[in-house]
């Protein structure tokens, strides 16, 4: 039986479609009312907010926690202060990544890691003799990720602290007279923030919110903008972009860190006093140029795409939610570059967009790529460019 | 006079497509200078704090008909180009009911259905014809017209295209697009709906801004026109730019810096300087001269022919045509600060319906009756009006809780008979006032400030002639290969070196962009063949 978070009884009432989907054993608004891309409109020009409280949440505490975490994750935990958190990820012993995941620390010793899948065992077993505590908390804490460049102004009326947070900061606070830690985190390449939320304060903060947010018009959104907005932000999704090489079939299923653009988390890899698990391999993997693939931003030619259609007589589309499976590219001779992971028309670039894994060799900004296409019912192929990620990196996400 | 006052290139007009036409020929690596009569570049789609705190799009105040090579050619996205979808349209009612469209295909039609169950499967129809004209049309947007009168081997070839290009379309889509241009949006209309609110929505656009009604012919033309916006592949869909269309222009202004262009402010030009048949500069209202072997103007063609060049230069008929030319401005704006949202009563606290227009045109009718006003030389006692609550899509715009709204206004012609525009204006700001008040109960009592723009404020300020939004009115005789004169359509001018790429040039009015991109590939090109 599916479960409903917390904010639920509210975001029924929101929820004028009725639509929901299934998100790590919750329901999930799919999208709030019948302009669901309206809701991608409203983050990036006002402030909108979502229930991310599906989210896994493990407390990892003790005087050993921070060499827990630093011999556990592949970005060095050593360097997050408190009050600050981290996008990270953790890989298996070959080398491979196992999963992301964003983790807080409150103190020299307390830490709390949030993540798409459940990891309790895997955590535990990592403990070996050392002095740590990992507990689950996911039911405890409900989330809400308040998102826009309205997003400041929405909460500093409630929780002042906002206005001193730096990007990826947080602090404890009070709304509604409950305790809520703020983040400045989120999932949509935006100024935004996210409110941890003991669960049973969750509607009393949300109402909160709501009644603050009411002005800068402040709306939900659901899934699909959610999804339109994390493509954008070049944000890979686990389950999209990659799956734990610890459930691979076989090699096309696991990838190396740097193979899915995530080289700039191991930031002082080649420091030894800091193994970490599945270091020696990302080691040999770059030193012997190993990496099959490069993570790069497609950017598709919009006049190529428009005459495609258009040449055939139909309408170029451009309103579907982003391509549910993987979209083949090749290179100027016709051979296999490599295969977009997400596929989407992209509002703020005017043109579609995919996060894709090439060939190295092809992974140099300004490349073409040929991106498959279906017009007619037959397979044809439109121009790209490759481009840096993220497409969309306003100021303000990261400005104080 | 000093080098620093020679340019390649001079634009007069810092209007939307001043700054098009300047970003392009910059771009091309032309010395380019951009010289706007205003303190603010923009002409007509400017954004203005009026009242502290309310960001008012004073004239022009949606985004559409910009086509999509003008954004990827300049690089627009680059510079911040940041459009905001307007998803709804919600059309009230006399007797209180309403039709709120969005962008739910099936809730659209139980919508309809509301009205008259036999237009929901019309609607689809309907909608479907519309996008077969539209795709027709499309590629005549984004060429330089034929030169139907022209003798050369080039002039062939195009007017070979065209023929070629309509020759092969479906016969029932060409004379659909005939029907929509030569003919009535009611009669077009009355062949698909029965439903009278579902045909005011639908023809309201096709009055906007030209002195025709729903039931003249021509209408459809305005209909199609308007129809021929794209966004995000929404094929006749609006949107709105963050800031307003001032926004909009400022982004343009940017662009044409980034690719070199000098803008002067404050620069009003007053004639253009020729020699031997060619321009060679232009000299301000202050005597400062600028000297370039291109000069293009933005502005309309009444002031392109008759103001900023000698017209005993040009020949008799491209005169004669000029003055023939139809610049009936029959549109006014009143922009409102607001308190807090409007309430519609059968709606109750609702405002989900003010994410896109409000169009207050309850059946054709109700359009046809504020035209014969206007007719006569009068404002509509009940106007059409087009409305937007832009600080919905745009929270900036306006304080939190408070609201700016925007109303296009039709009829207002610029000839009152028997009155003037300074002593009617603010009893047209009343008439305005007092139709809203009719829809939405306790309207008026949320107005803290409002700004009311005559035909003749549009004139005074941005020097559209006649108050006219299109800078010519869009009539058949005055669209494609006739804009703005037979023989002229091509941006050039009997003076050799003297462009237009304004709104009165093919393919018209609206922040479109499109003039100013085709007349930049005239000058390139001239260039190319001359050098």
């Amino acid at each position: 039986m599916v479960k409903t978070t917390p904010f639920h009884p509210r975001l029924a009432e929101l929820n004028t479609t009725q639509l929901w989907t299934h998100w790590a054993g919750y329901l999930s608004a799919t999208q709030y009312d019948v302009a669901g891309k309206h809701e991608y409109f409203g983050v990036r020009n006002a402030v909108g907010f979502f229930d991310a409280s599906p989210l896994h949440k493990y407390e990892i505490s003790g005087r050993d926690a921070e060499r827990f975490l630093s011999g556990l994750l592949a970005r060095d935990i050593r360097t997050c202060r408190p009050g600050r958190a981290q996008y990270t990820i953790w890989c298996d012993s070959s080398g491979h990544v196992l999963e992301d995941g964003v983790v807080f620390r409150h103190s020299d010793t307390d830490f709390l890691l949030t993540a798409a899948e459940p990891n309790l065992s895997f955590l535990q077993s990592q403990i070996g003799s050392m002095q740590v505590c990992v507990v689950q908390v996911s039911e405890q804490y409900a989330m809400l990720a308040v998102q826009g460049p309205r997003s400041r102004a929405a909460l500093a009326a409630l929780a002042p602290e906002v206005n001193r947070l730096g990007y990826f900061g947080h602090a404890q606070s009070k709304i509604a007279g409950c305790e809520v830690t703020v983040s400045r985190t989120g999932f949509t390449g935006d100024l935004g923030y996210e409110i941890r939320i003991p669960s049973d304060d969750a509607l009393s903060v949300l109402d909160a919110v709501l009644e603050a947010g009411e002005p800068h018009r402040m709306r939900p959104f659901g899934d699909q903008a959610l999804n339109l907005l994390r493509i954008e932000a070049g944000l890979p999704l686990i389950g999209v972009e990659f799956t734990s090489s610890r459930y691979s079939f076989n090699e096309h299923d696991r990838f190396t860190p740097d193979e899915l653009g995530f080289g700039w988390l191991l930031k002082g890899i080649d420091d030894e006093s800091r193994p970490f698990v599945g270091r020696r391999s990302i080691l040999a993997e770059r030193a012997n140029h190993a990496s099959r693939w490069t993570t790069v931003g497609l950017s598709v030619d919009s006049r190529a795409y428009d005459s495609l259609f258009f040449d055939a007589g139909l309408v170029p589309p451009k309103d579907e939610p982003p391509a549910a499976w993987e979209t083949m590219l090749y290179d100027d001779r016709g051979e296999r570059a490599g295969y977009a992971t997400s596929y989407t028309y992209s509002p703020m670039m005017q043109t579609h967009v995919g996060i894709a894994r090439v060939r190295p060799e092809l992974a140099v900004v300004g490349n073409t790529i040929h991106v498959e296409q279906t017009v007619n019912h037959v397979y044809t192929t439109v121009a790209a460019t490759v481009t840096k990620l993220p497409f969309f990196n306003p100021e303000r996400k990261t400005s104080m | 006079m000093t080098d620093t006052n020679r340019y390649d290139a001079i634009v007069i007009g810092g209007g939307h497509n001043g700054l098009v036409n300047g970003a392009y020929l910059a771009k091309a690596g032309l010395k380019t200078l951009i010289l706007e009569r205003r303190h603010l570049v923009g002409g007509a789609a400017i954004t203005e704090e009026l009242f502290p705190g309310f960001s008012f799009t004073t004239f022009s105040y949606a985004l559409s008909l910009i086509r999509p090579e003008v954004i990827r050619e300049l690089e627009l996205v680059k510079f911040g180009f940041n459009p905001i979808h307007m998803p709804t349209s919600f059309a009230p009612m006399e007797n209180g009911d309403y039709l709120l469209l969005g962008p739910d295909r099936d809730e659209n039609l139980r919508e309809i259905m509301r009205h008259s169950p036999r237009d929901a499967d019309a609607m689809d129809r309907y909608e479907h014809d519309i996008t077969r004209v539209l795709q027709l049309m499309y590629p005549l947007f984004d060429r330089v017209p034929p030169n139907i009168f022209g003798k050369t081997p080039e002039d062939a070839e195009d007017v070979a295209w065209l023929l070629g290009h309509l020759g092969s379309a479906e016969p029932k889509v060409v004379h659909d697009a005939v029907r929509l241009i030569t003919g009535s949006i009611a009669d077009f209309l009355d062949d698909y709906f029965e439903s009278e609110i579902l045909k005011g929505y639908l023809a309201a656009s096709s009055t906007t801004g030209t002195k025709v009604g729903p039931m003249s012919a021509g209408s459809g033309l305005v209909s199609l026109m308007m129809a021929m916006g794209e966004h995000d592949g929404h094929l006749g869909s609006w949107s709105f730019h963050k800031g307003g269309n001032g926004g909009f222009t400022q982004l343009l202004a940017t662009a044409a810096q980034a690719f070199g262009a000098e803008i002067r402010l404050e620069a009003a030009v007053d004639h253009v300087i020729t020699k031997d048949g060619r321009a060679i500069g232009v000299v301000l209202a202050d005597g400062t001269e600028f000297h370039a072997g291109v000069v293009v103007s933005a502005l309309d063609p009444r002031q392109t022919f008759t103001k900023l060049v000698d017209q005993r230069e040009l020949p008799d008929d491209l005169v004669e045509s000029i003055d023939r030319f139809q610049f009936n401005g029959t549109s006014a704006k009143v922009n409102f600060a607001l308190d807090a949202a409007p309430r519609y009563p059968a709606l109750g606290d609702r405002t989900d319906q003010y994410r896109g227009f409000i169009s207050v045109a309850p059946s054709i009718e109700y359009l046809e009756r504020a035209y014969d006003a206007s007719k006569y030389g009068w404002y509509s006692e009940r106007p059409y009006l087009d409305c937007c609550i832009q600080s919905f899509l745009d929270p900036d715009m306006a304080p939190p809780g408070k609201h700016v709204m925007s109303c296009f206004v039709q009829y207002a012609p610029y000839h009152l008979k028997g009155g003037d525009w300074d002593t009617e204006r603010d009893n047209l700001g009343d008439t305005v006032q007092a139709t809203l008040e009719g829809f939405f109960p306790g309207f008026g009592a949320l107005v803290l400030h409002r700004e009311i723009v005559t035909p003749l404020d549009i004139e005074r300020v941005v020097g559209l002639s006649e108050g006219n939004i299109y800078a010519g009115d869009f009539l058949a005789p005055q669209m494609y290969f006739f804009r703005p004169a037979p023989g002229w359509s091509q941006y050039r001018t009997p003076i050799e070196g003297y462009y237009q790429c304004g709104s009165g040039t093919h393919p018209g009015g609206c922040v479109m962009g499109a003039p100013a991109r085709l007349a930049s590939q005239q000058i390139l090109k001239d260039r190319v063949a001359t050098s």
